[in-house]
């Protein structure tokens, strides 16, 4: 692995890294999108203040731990490709702006949320938890779309387009597919997490929104790939990846309908990870494309870092991703009882494990 | 005011802000371990009551810090393009370590702490703050390994193709001498910070006479860990002081409005100068003959190297221009961080003598009242032990290397950083609002009643575990 160089071609540590980086941004979606869903989703699933509270324990415990991964595949792309960093963030400026005010509202809101007994400062709080897990959820979709059709640059691979240029026809149908999206995959987790009346109306909603969800998915990546055809984009080739990625959102919903939220869950994961591996593919080997002229567009060798710093990059990935993999995936063990009448809140875990209060084993 | 200005604005108050709310959740994770594992191990009520009494203001704390911090990281790349491209085959490395190896265990773990009290057995549920503080620290260390690296740059070789720095040596970007200093003297200012927190915290509980058998023991554990905290952040500040004499000669020499270069350098009480015309020399200073040279130098007559001196050399070596920070800045910033922290010390160890006798620190209504307003103190030395490091860093955003009027983004309008930079201050001050509402509620509402996680009946298992830590 290391013996990789940093020349042209596939076998490089610029394409392991660009994967890497990929793969992240795979990590966010899939765990975020469904707290997004959750978000977006409470208050059509929470009819009171206190089912809303047991919706929002459902992600309480894990949300924190899923934006870790957005602050990773940040700091990834700031190590790896400087360039590639320092072109996207400061040519989407204000989109970014407009996705960090999102981003901060609703970790307040969930966080804050609980910390007084009020009915009013509850609502209040639930709704602008929805209101800023749609905004973030849309603006993914925009964002992204944007990177792979192409925005205007100058020659050295600076964005020159306005927030008003990245609000085209075609980022917008992307940015509803992923808050429509993520909406789905949101409801399929509180299947997953809740029990009586609020699971039963989570599958219901999960089952009204597999159909939007599946055809936003299905004319997203259709589109893609007449743009990508358009610019005569070399080795896109509608393959397995675009179409299983096209074809699970309908898998999810027949899933759903069959009474097995499990599979379906994982079948939109699957989805928004193969959505999310399309635009990458489609990408490579430039890491952002200008529409002003596709040699200007910056690629993974005009932006990264020093085979040096790669290498000492790759190391510390080997060693820790494993291991926070472990940790974030036992504390979804911890927290996997469904939540739902008050009084049953406990784990069959907790059962198991505790012992009375006080009187611990000494 | 240009991008460049405004920029500069946007990183202050987002900076500034960040870390007011860093070191208080650095320290009172080391606070709530320490009462956990004295509750795991004497399975003493009382501990469990503090325990969950602070964590509730950690928490507080915590979730402006984690929110806010996502900013610092974009920041980077929005406002300072050029400096990301310059820097970032170095400066990128310790944040996405920073994120792979901190920031998940941080996140990870509270939330097991926070939902995990019925969930978890207790030794695993202690092992999670232990976690959650080791976590912080560690996040610490990554985050000053590459600010360090501003202030003194190692371990890197400059590319005569790219005009890029690019590292050579990860082992010394992490073990820089500045970082080692930096990180232990912020640590131990999060210590005094969150000490100060607590004693203030208590104080007002014991003036009212509120839960005194709870608080009474409470207030001399954070009076010794003020006194203690405040000596060690002294003392890695001296070490650090020395240290920048050498590496950064100009940021000493501006933080004591040292004009010429002396041995036997005085140490300067009060200085004035006309300093917003980055002048030549002080209209007024009152000072102490021979202080500088024994603190720069630990010797009598020392030389030290004045400001009018340096810029003639950094002329010579870097071209024409002003090498100069804002003197008056740097000079008084300096003066408020360490006079309040000595003032903490002070303050603390007068205190301690108060508590000699049983009851006479809890009678002393004035002592009680100073310490509530004395939460402050390490708050607002630690940002203006920020400003001072960074301003006395000017023009250089990377000492020697790269100016900051050089590392703005090129393509961002002032109008977009302006734009931005009244969206935060505005999404700031209203957070800002909120949370300290919060925090005087939850102090306000004290701790829970004794015997709160007793089990209602005897055998009646369902009552007998304790709630998740969300209100």
């Amino acid at each position: 692995m290391l013996a990789l160089t940093t020349s042209h071609g596939y076998w490089n540590l610029q394409t392991l890294w660009f994967f890497l980086i990929g793969v992240l941004w795979i990590g966010y979606f899939v765990l975020e999108g469904f707290d997004f869903g959750v978000g977006m989703l409470l208050p059509l699933t929470g009819r009171s203040t206190e089912e809303r509270t047991t919706l929002i324990r459902t992600i309480g415990p894990v949300w924190d731990g899923n934006e870790v991964w957005l602050l990773v595949a940040g700091g990834a792309t700031f190590a790896a490709f400087p360039g590639w960093y320092a072109s996207l963030f400061s040519g989407f400026y204000l989109a970014l702006f407009l996705v960090l005010v999102a981003l901060i509202v609703r970790g307040i809101a969930i966080e804050y949320r609980n910390k007084r007994p009020e009915e009013e400062w509850r609502r209040r709080w639930d709704f602008t938890l929805a209101g800023s897990s749609a905004v973030a959820a849309l603006l993914w979709g925009v964002a992204f779309a944007n990177v792979v059709a192409g925005v205007p640059t100058d020659a050295h691979g600076q964005v020159t387009a306005s927030l008003l240029d990245l609000l085209n026809p075609y980022a917008l149908f992307g940015g509803v597919t992923t808050l429509v999206l993520f909406a789905f995959h949101g409801a399929l987790f509180l299947g997953l997490r809740t029990r009586g009346e609020l699971e039963e109306r989570a599958r219901r909603q999960a089952e009204a929104l597999a159909l939007p969800a599946a055809l936003l998915v299905l004319g997203f990546l259709a589109w893609t790939y007449v743009n990508a055809v358009n610019a005569h984009d070399k080795g896109v080739v509608p393959g397995i990846i675009p179409i299983a990625a096209a074809c699970l959102p309908f898998v999810a919903g027949a899933l759903v309908r069959a009474r097995k939220p499990g599979w379906a869950f994982a079948a939109t994961a699957g989805a928004i990870a193969l959505v999310t591996l399309t635009l990458f593919l489609n990408l490579y080997p430039r890491v952002l494309v200008s529409s002003t002229s596709n040699a200007f567009s910056p690629t993974i060798f005009t932006t990264s870092s020093s085979h040096y710093t790669l290498t000492v990059m790759t190391i510390v990935a080997v060693l820790f991703t494993p291991i926070v993999l472990m940790y974030q995936a036992w504390s979804y063990w911890v927290f996997r009882a469904r939540l739902g009448d008050p009084d049953a809140v406990r784990s069959p875990g907790e059962l198991l494990a505790r012992t009375p209060l006080g009187k611990h084993s000494e | 005011m240009d991008a460049l200005d405004l920029a500069r604005w946007q990183f202050a108050v987002t900076t500034l802000y960040h870390f007011l709310f860093v070191p208080l959740t650095i320290g009172l994770a080391w606070f709530l371990v320490g009462f956990q594992t004295a509750w795991y191990r004497s399975g003493d009520e009382r501990w469990l009551r503090l325990t969950r009494f602070f964590g509730k203001l950690f928490l507080i704390n915590f979730a402006i810090g984690v929110v806010t911090g996502i900013v610092q990281e974009f920041q980077f790349g929005m406002n300072w393009s050029a400096y990301s491209r310059y820097v970032g085959d170095i400066f990128g490395a310790p944040l996405a370590i920073e994120g792979l190896a901190a920031f998940f265990v941080e996140s990870t773990f509270l939330g097991l702490w926070i939902f995990g009290w019925d969930h978890l057995k207790p030794k695993v549920h202690l092992a999670t703050i232990w976690l959650v503080a080791l976590g912080t620290c560690a996040s610490a260390y990554f985050i000053l390994a590459a600010n360090s690296w501003m202030q003194h740059p190692v371990g890197y070789r400059l590319n005569p193709v790219t005009h890029r720095a690019e590292m050579t040596s990860i082992f010394k970007v992490l073990t820089n001498p500045t970082l080692i200093r930096a990180f232990g003297h912020t640590i131990a200012a999060a210590g005094l910070t969150a000490s100060m927190l607590v004693l203030g915290v208590t104080a007002w509980h014991l003036r009212k006479g509120r839960s005194t058998e709870l608080f009474a023991p409470v207030v001399r554990i954070a009076l010794w860990a003020t006194l203690a905290a405040g000596i060690v952040t002294a003392l890695l500040g001296h070490a650090q002081g020395q240290l920048m004499t050498k590496e950064q000669p100009m940021k000493m020499a501006a933080a004591e409005a040292l004009y010429t270069t002396e041995s036997g350098a005085h140490f300067s009480l009060f200085a004035l100068g006309p300093w917003e015309r980055r002048p030549s020399k002080n209209l007024v200073n009152i000072a102490i003959p021979h202080g500088l040279s024994i603190l720069a130098d630990n010797s009598w007559s020392g030389t030290v190297e004045g400001i009018n001196d340096i810029q003639a050399t950094y002329a010579k070596e870097y071209g024409p221009g002003n090498y100069k920070p804002i003197i008056g800045v740097t000079y008084w910033t300096f003066r408020i961080m360490t006079g309040l922290g000595f003032l903490a010390v002070l303050f603390a160890a007068a205190g301690l003598w108060l508590a000699r006798k049983p009851g006479r620190l809890e009678r002393s209504s004035l002592y009680l009242k100073l310490a509530v307003l004395g939460i402050a103190l390490p708050m607002v030395a630690n940002l203006t032990g920020w400003l001072f490091t960074e301003m006395g860093r000017q023009p250089w955003v990377v000492q020697g290397l790269l100016l900051t009027s050089q590392a703005v983004s090129p393509t961002v309008s002032a109008w977009s950083v302006g734009l931005t930079l009244a969206g935060f201050t505005l999404l700031y001050g209203v957070l800002a609002a909120i949370e300290a509402k919060l925090m005087a509620r939850a102090v306000k509402a004290g701790p829970d009643p004794e015997g709160a996680y007793e089990p209602e009946a005897p055998g009646d298992e369902k009552t007998r575990a304790i709630p998740a830590l969300t209100y």
